[in-house]
Formats: structure tokens, C-alpha cells, sequence
């Protein structure tokens, strides 16, 4: 069937089957290998993109559900050469190791400070429970979010 | 809550520095196994044993064969033809690649499919038809040697049990004699359940045969490049030269990623058969159901003291679940690991250890999940049995260890098993750790909290590592010995390449070795590159895994730049018309004694170095050095750990309130890097102490196999760590350094179930202490965490 969505700002149409995962469609067919695969079952988060500016965990989304839909994932975060503050956060507070769960993990914290500019520990803990990283113990990851919250402007993230 | 410090951002040498490898990291950039794309690529899938253990009698492909989509399935029978239906395992066992005669764990593989996508090779699996008759599964080790046991490895000639190893270390009749005049003997059984390490990206290869070269090109989820090359060339008979191994970015390891894995074989076979590159990506449950787990141990642990704490003596029996394969990742002498330096951070008069190893019909490994060839067993047992004997002898934890550890005057100090521990202060870790806690307010915080009926608990745990494996003359795997190359190159414009053997999963190598490299020779770590994973442009070496990579490569990187700067003193005393003799280094140039103006970068040396300047006699062009370093000793990382938990009594759930690491690994080469490296290996203690489990039930159906089953700790589980650092280094590592990769998730467990049956007063209850653990602790029920039985 032929699905046709916005993926960071430009439309794409394509055949698909109706069961592709949309994990599968946005890596496979799109090439945006940012997003990432971790589990079978919607636990680990590795998959989280923005559909319609909501965090979604794109392994449960079948691709037909984003027809007409918005899609936002981890390479639309850097803008005109410039990382955005929660990319120069993870990078100043060692908020990765591997890697790997760093995209949906970045892309679930820039929606929360864009509801929540100035969220407790407490807060971004649980904005962040959802998705699971083997590496960080994730302490550094809530220093990186707090890091983006005091850090909004782009010349003060332009290094 | 405020930041961390900003990192200094470029120091030339050791110091905070941010990642080099993050700038492709945060943009989605990274290269990971299923990122790769190569041309005409096919997709492979495998089919799995539904039965713990079974006969094969028949399986049946053709509907699978004529989906069109599908290029070829591959059973047994074909690998059969070319002597690639077992191979070698990594203990001097054999593994299958595709059951041929039976299965012997759920999840073993038993057919494979190459399609033109990942859906299709899917969907084939479902058509293909294997008829089973199902055998009485053996899932518990204990009931594994009984006589009626049914026979698992069969495939052994003469094979009548399910016995594989017996081993022991230490002297038995010193021991015996030791508890023979002990006051206090306190015994205690203990199970390290099986688990699993579970990185975030799944294990994968893509198998590239091209038929006109003959070259082989692979890449893969492995943390062992340079041993993978070598042992399809052993194994398969290809020309190891004609073998690549890429090791791209990987998304996590923790051991789940050293060994060789039946789904990267089958590429390599699919791609010979097809003509084509074969990827295999395995999903989540193939990983927790097939893919190394950890532990696994059944320990009967002794401890003998005196009625005023001094410990005198150590014993175990120690049961091993191998699963169906004995394919544990460990140096070929020593079946057990490091198990034997169970005898931890105390002066002992004498120690024991045996062990047994055993098949069930569960999935191989055993040598996984940070272990440090089971030092986490190790430091598990001992530092319960500590814990236990404080309670018998109503003497708080700390001064007991307090009481007993190895003094400083006494490294290097040889253990009653056998290990040298080079160096260490443990009391001043175990003071500083108190000191950080406020170890005198919680325990008086404690006594309110008990009279108000409140359940808190205060856990310590004192660990020593043996890693950086290892000394060649001790150490090999499959009859490689493990010592590891470095090369580094200067470049005429002054910048820098170094070339390592070793891999990492996230570890930040291409930060770290550039920071050794820019110790020793002044340039700036931004100025080198790193180059690794990748068996056509890297020197030899066994990899990434007993957090070897900075005890053993780190050594051989600073000896290889040492020599750098020893050809660029020769070369720099040409140019200056002078005596190497009479020359004096610091940091990034030469200069004549008593007179930095004379001086000569180490830019301007590699330029002189590549120039048509005539060099001294005997020195060679360019400005390189290498080195291979066999390890004198293994190194000795310690630490003081320190958990305080609080735990509901309506519910008993556990709340880890807090969690005090003092570690000492030596100099730290990036304190960022190592600091990220402690708290992941914490946040795997909360794991294994309170939520990870791979259980099984009576018909060996697997209870862990998705991430709704094998629960992870999440940021909610997990407190804000509180770190410190003592400094001892390493008397024979060139930089002091003994490595830090897994001391966390050795150290951790021990000091928050410490924690927890501190606050509900009970002596031992097994892990994961879920709500429903410590219930049944509480009411005088012990319980097997890994049967799904009883």
C-alpha cells in the first residue's frame, strides 16, 4: 500500500507492506539509521521518534498509522550546523556510552523541556523510565538534561 | 541540582575530556551492525527449538524453499557436508551450529533462512517442518549428575552423566585444619542465578564471500576481532589472511559479545552458498535465549574465625550450570575463571575452593555481563560470607572488615589460592567510604528507624579484582596467548595515528589511547587518531573483555609511544648537534639540558623524521614505534562500596536510597570516562540484586527470554551514585593504571543485598530480591529465584 508522511520536514511517499514496522520504514527505507532497534517488546526506548510531537516508541507503530502523520527523529535535532542544547548536553556530561540508546533517549528529553524548561531530577527521571540504557546508570543522563535546561541559547552550545 | 564540572576540553594527556566519539553519537551517526547496507545484501533467520531437549527425526524445507523470496535454507545436514555442523567451543568443548541429532536447550538454532529481507527470511521459518520427539529435560544443576538423569551430551563418545569438570585451587588440608581449631564456623548456601548481560543492540554479522578474490569480509557485533579471524581460519580452514573482520560501533557488550555465535557462522555460510553478503541481526529474545548469559553458580560457601573476628580460613563447593555446551570464555587453564580468588580482601591463613561443572538443557556461556572471568562470584560469595559471620558474631560489617583486610606493608601479597595482588590501601578506601556515607549517623539513624517499625538497611561491600589478563606463560585462549599489539604512527606534520587490538562497546577507546598516546609524547589527543576494530589495519590481540583493555593495550600503547619518543630524542640530537645524552624531555619536545630555548618539538622531530635530513646511524626514516606487551601480572582494582535501602513494609519493595563507590584503579586516564563506567556497573548491581533473573521451568521453557520477563533497572530504580577515588597504582603497569571497566558490577551486588537483609534481619535470602524474594525471606521460606518449580 502507498503511505505517505512528513519526516523531518519533507514529505515521503512509498509502497509498503501494511505490517512494516515503522521503526523498519524510517531505517530501511528512509536510511535515517539514527533511530534504533532494542527490543522486541516496547521496553528499552532505543526506537523513540516524535509522530505528530509526541515521543513514540516506533517498534509498536505500524507504518499505515503514520500516514499523514508528522515524524521527527534524532537527525532532525542538529539545525543549520548547530547541535541543539540536549545533543551538547549528552556530549558535556557523558550522558552516552555505546551509544545506542542516546537518540530516543535525547528525543524523549527535548519534548520534556519543551513542556517542562526547568525539570527536577525527580522529573526527568521519570520522562526517561520508559526507555533503558546499559551503560550510563543513568546519572549522567539527568545531568545532561539539566545541563540543556541551563543552556538554551545556540551560541552557548555552538562549540 | 547543578552540573558536573565542565570537562576541560583539551587536555594534552590525562585530564577531563570530553568524547571524541560523541560528535557522531548525538547525530544519530554512529555506525552500528544493522546500520550497514552493502549492495545485493541477503537477510538471514533463524529457526529455534521450541523443546528443551528433543530428537530431530525429520525436518522438512521444501515449502520454505519455493517462498520466492527466499535464496536458501540451510539445516544441519548441509553444515554435515562441510565439517561445519560443531565447532570448537571456547573450553575445550564442542558447540552446534545447527542441531543435527537433537536439540538440547529452547532457542538452539536449527535451521536457517536467507531471503531477500529481513520479513520474508521471517515468514520462511514458519514454513518450514520439523518433527520432535520430546525428551525429559534436565533444568536443574543439582539433580543434574543423578543417576536416571537423562544423558544431554550424548554426542560425546562414552558420555554416561552430565559431569563435565571437577577443579580445585587452594590447599585443602590447611583449610580443614584451620576450621578444626576455628571458634565460629558459619555456613551458608548461595545461588548467583543466571543472567544475562542484555546491551542494548542485539548480537549481529554481516558475512561478505567474494568468490573472485576469495576474500572474506566480515562484520560483527564482537568485542574479539583478531580471535574471531583467527579461529574461522582454524576452524573452517580459510586463509587467514584472506579473512577481514570490521568490528563497527557496537552498542554495548559486558561480555555477551566475546565469543562466536552459531547466527555468525550461518552468515558466513549463506554467504558462500548465495553469493552474496548474508546479515543475521538477532532480535531481543534470541539474545536473552541463546546469547551468553552470566553466573549460573550454586555455592556452598564456609567461613571460619576466631570468637574475636579474625578470619582464619575460606572454603566452597561450588556447583557450575554450563548449560548444554561447556562454552565459557575464559583462559584455558582455569575452568572455573578467577572463581578462586574468592579469598577477597582478607588476610587469610588458608582457603579452599572446588568446583563442578555441569550440563542441563539450558543455553551455553557462563562468562558474561562484566564479570572479570567470574570475579563477581567470587566477590559475591565472600563478601556475604562476611556479612554472615558479622551477624554471628554480633559485630557491625565494617569493623570487621576493618579487622581483617590485607594491610598495605603486605602487597604484593600472595593469596592462599595463588593470585599476587600487586598493590593496595584497602582500610583507607573502607575509611573513606564511611567518611562519605556518614556510616556512624546511619547506623544511629537506623536504631530510630527499627524502634518506629521502619525497615532500613545499611550494606557494605569490599571488592578486589585480578584483571588484565594475562601473563602468556598463565593465560591463553583456545592457544592464544593473551598479549597485545599497539602501533603508533607520527605523521610528518607532527599529527598521529595509533593502531590498537583491542575493541570497545562504548568504553570511549578512541579517547582514552588517544589521551596515553598525548601523555607520553605532547601531542594533543584531537591530533590522534585511533584506529581499531578492524583485523586488516590493527596488530594482533584478543580483544576487549576482563577489562583487559587498559591493563594490557594501555601498557602496550605507552610502551610503543615510549619508544616514539625514545627514536625522536636519537633525531632531535642530530638536529641539534648534540649528545642524546645531553638532552631532557618534557612534554612534547626535546631540549638541550639546562636550556628549553634549544628545545625541539616533537612536530618538528616527525617533520626532521620524514625530511632529507641525514639521520644518525642505525635510525631509521619516519617516527614510529609498536609494541607487543605481555602482561607481568594481572592487576588488582578494589573498592569500598557502601548501600543504604529503605523498604516498604506494606509491599517490601526495595528502595535503594542511596549508594557510596570508593574505587581505586590506579591514575585515571579521563576521571569523566571512568566515573561513567563506575555507575553503569552499579546500575547493573540494582539488576542482578533485585530484578534479573533468566528462570526456567520443569520442562526447561525459559521464563527470561523478552525484556517484559528480564526486567533491567530502569532511572527509577536507580539513586544518584556518590563516587570517591583513592589512588594506589599498579607497581608493573607503565602507567600505574589497572583498568575500572567491571569493578562496579563485581563490587555492587554484595553491598545491596548486604543492604537489604540488613534491614529485614534475615541471614541469606537468594537474588533478585523482588517484593515477593523478600517476602518469602521474611517469613522463613527460602526459595529458588531460578526455578519457576517447588
Amino acid at each position: 500500500m502507498q503511505v505517505t508522511m512528513t519526516v523531518n520536514g519533507k514529505e515521503v511517499t512509498r509502497d509498503v507492506e501494511p505490517r512494516l514496522l515503522l521503526v523498519h520504514f524510517i531505517r530501511d527505507e528512509l536510511g535515517l539509521t539514527g533511530t534504533h532497534w532494542g527490543c522486541d517488546t516496547s521496553n528499552c526506548g532505543a526506537c523513540v521518534l516524535w509522530m505528530d510531537g509526541e515521543p513514540v516508541k516506533s517498534c509498536t507503530v505500524l507504518t499505515p498509522m503514520a500516514a499523514g502523520r508528522e515524524i521527527r527523529t534524532v537527525e532532525d535535532l542538529e539545525q543549520d550546523g548547530v547541535l541543539d542544547p540536549i545533543q551538547q548536553g549528552f556530549v558535556s556530561q557523558h550522558g552516552l556510552q555505546c551509544g545506542f540508546c542516546t537518540p530516543g533517549m535525547m528525543m524523549t528529553c527535548r519534548h520534556l523541556l519543551d513542556h517542562n524548561p526547568d525539570p527536577s531530577e525527580h522529573e526527568i527521571r521519570v520522562a526517561i523510565s520508559g526507555q533503558i540504557c546499559r551503560c550510563t546508570g543513568y546519572e549522567n543522563i539527568v545531568r545532561s538534561v539539566r545541563w540543556a535546561a541551563e543552556h538554551t541559547t545556540s551560541e552557548e552550545v555552538s562549540a | 541540582m547543578t552540573v558536573t564540572q565542565e570537562p576541560e576540553t583539551n587536555p594534552i594527556g590525562f585530564g577531563r575530556m570530553q568524547r571524541k566519539e560523541d560528535a557522531r553519537f548525538v547525530r544519530g551517526q554512529g555506525n552500528y551492525i544493522d546500520d550497514i547496507v552493502l549492495p545485493g545484501m541477503l537477510h538471514g533467520a533463524i529457526l529455534r527449538s521450541p523443546y528443551a531437549h528433543a530428537r530431530i527425526k525429520s525436518i522438512d524445507t521444501t515449502a520454505a524453499e519455493a517462498h520466492p523470496k527466499v535464496k536458501a535454507v540451510i539445516t544441519g545436514a548441509l553444515l554435515e557436508t562441510l565439517g561445519l555442523a560443531w565447532i570448537p567451543s571456547l573450553s575445550a568443548d564442542v558447540v552446534a551450529v545447527l542441531a543435527t541429532d537433537k536439540v538440547r536447550f529452547q532457542g538452539q538454532e536449527v535451521a536457517f533462512v536467507v531471503a531477500e529481507d529481513r520479513y520474508s527470511a521471517r515468514d520462511a521459518l514458519e514454513l518450514i517442518d520439523v518433527d520432535y520427539e520430546p525428551l525429559p529435560a534436565v533444568v536443574d544443576a543439582k539433580r543434574s549428575l543423578d543417576p536416571d538423569a537423562p544423558i544431554i551430551r550424548d554426542d560425546i563418545e562414552g558420555k554416561t552423566n552430565n559431569h563435565i569438570f571437577d577443579w580445585d585451587a587452594g590447599n585443602k588440608e590447611e583449610t580443614d585444619a584451620a576450621f578444626a581449631k576455628a571458634d565460629v564456623v558459619v555456613t551458608e548456601e548461595m545461588l548467583y542465578p543466571r543472567v544475562h548481560p542484555a546491551p542494548m543492540e542485539t548480537c549481529g554479522q554481516i558475512s561478505d564471500m567474494n568468490k573472485v578474490t576469495g576474500k572474506l569480509t566480515i562484520w560483527c557485533t564482537t568485542q574479539a576481532p583478531h580471535a574471531h579471524r583467527t579461529i574461522y581460519a582454524l576452524v573452517a580452514g580459510l586463509p587467514e589472511h584472506q579473512i577481514r573482520v570490521v568490528s563497527p560501533d557496537i552498542g554495548g557488550g559486558f561480555g555477551n559479545k566475546v565469543g562466536i555465535y552459531p547466527g555468525y557462522v550461518l552468515t558466513v555460510v549463506g554467504s558462500i552458498v548465495t553469493g552474496k553478503p548474508v546479515k543475521w541481526v538477532e532480535d531481543r529474545s534470541e539474545n536473552l535465549m541463546s546469547t551468553s548469559f552470566a553466573r549460573d553458580y550454586h555455592m556452598h560457601g564456609e567461613i571460619a574465625a576466631t570468637s574475636e573476628g579474625k578470619i582464619l580460613a575460606l572454603r566452597t563447593k561450588t556447583l557450575a550450570d554450563h548449560g548444554a555446551f561447556n562454552n565459557t570464555a575464559q583462559p584455558t587453564k582455569y575452568p572455573a575463571g578467577f572463581f578462586h580468588i574468592f579469598t577477597g580482601s582478607y588476610d587469610l591463613e588458608a582457603a579452599y575452593c572446588e568446583v563442578t561443572g555441569v550440563y542441563t538443557n539450558k543455553a551455553p556461556g557462563g562468562v558474561a555481563y562484566a564479570c572479570s572471568f567470574r570475579v563477581t562470584e567470587a566477590s559475591y560469595l565472600v563478601e556475604r560470607l562476611v556479612d554472615c559471620l558479622a551477624d554471628e558474631l554480633k559485630m557491625d560489617p565494617a569493623e570487621l572488615r576493618l579487622k581483617n583486610f590485607i594491610q598495605p606493608e603486605q602487597f604484593p601479597y600472595t593469596c592462599k589460592t595463588g593470585w599476587e595482588y600487586d598493590s593496595g590501601d584497602y582500610p583507607r578506601a573502607m575509611r573513606l567510604a564511611m567518611d562519605i556515607a556518614g556510616y556512624e549517623q546511619l547506623r544511629a539513624e537506623q536504631v530510630e528507624k527499627r524502634a518506629r517499625g521502619e525497615l532500613m538497611g545499611i550494606g557494605i561491600s569490599f571488592f578486589t579484582e585480578t584483571v588484565g589478563a594475562g601473563p602468556r606463560k598463565h593465560m591463553d585462549i583456545l592457544g592464544l596467548g593473551m598479549a597485545d599489539g599497539a602501533e603508533v604512527r607520527v605523521h610528518p606534520t607532527g599529527k598521529a595515528v595509533v593502531r590498537l587490538s583491542v575493541q570497545t562497546q562504548g568504553q570511549g577507546h578512541e579517547t582514552t589511547f588517544a589521551q596515553i598516546v598525548a601523555q607520553e609524547l605532547g601531542i594533543p589527543p584531537l591530533d590522534i587518531d585511533v584506529v581499531h576494530g578492524d583485523t586488516d589495519n590493527t596488530p594482533f590481540g584478543l580483544g576487549t573483555y576482563g577489562s583487559r583493555s587498559t591493563p594490557v593495550s594501555g601498557a602496550a600503547v605507552a610502551i610503543a609511544t615510549r619508544r616514539v619518543r625514545d627514536k625522536a630524542r636519537l633525531i632531535a640530537a642530530t638536529m641539534l648537534e648534540v649528545s642524546p645524552d645531553d638532552l631532557e624531555w618534557e612534554k612534547g619536545k626535546w631540549f638541550v639540558k639546562g636550556d628549553p630555548s634549544t628545545a625541539k618539538t616533537i612536530q618538528e622531530i616527525a617533520l626532521a623524521a620524514h625530511g632529507s635530513m641525514e639521520l644518525p646511524e642505525g635510525v631509521e626514516g619516519h617516527l614510529d614505534g609498536s609494541c607487543v606487551y605481555d602482561p607481568p601480572n594481572l592487576t588488582y582494582p578494589f573498592g569500598a562500596y557502601i548501600c543504604v535501602v529503605d523498604i516498604d513494609p506494606e509491599t517490601l519493595q526495595v528502595k535503594v536510597r542511596r549508594f557510596i563507590a570508593v574505587d581505586d584503579c590506579g591514575p585515571r586516564i579521563n576521571p569523566m570516562i571512568v566515573e561513567g563506567q563506575v555507575h553503569g556497573g552499579l546500575a547493573d548491581g540494582v539488576g542482578m540484586a533485585l530484578m534479573e533473573v533468566i528462570a526456567f521451568d520443569e520442562d526447561g521453557n525459559c521464563l527470561g527470554g523478552s525484556f517484559m520477563d528480564y526486567l533491567l533497572p530502569t532511572s527509577m530504580e536507580c539513586p544518584s551514585w556518590e563516587l570517591g577515588e583513592t589512588v594506589t597504582p599498579s607497581p608493573h603497569h607503565p602507567l600505574g593504571v589497572k583498568g575500572v571497566g567491571e569493578s562496579a558490577t563485581v563490587g555492587s551486588p554484595a553491598a545491596i543485598v548486604n543492604a537489604v537483609l540488613d534491614a529485614i534481619g534475615v541471614r541469606h535470602a537468594d537474588m533478585p530480591l523482588t517484593s515477593a524474594q523478600v517476602w518469602r525471606a521474611t517469613e522463613g521460606r527460602p526459595f529458588r529465584t531460578d526455578l519457576a518449580i517447588e
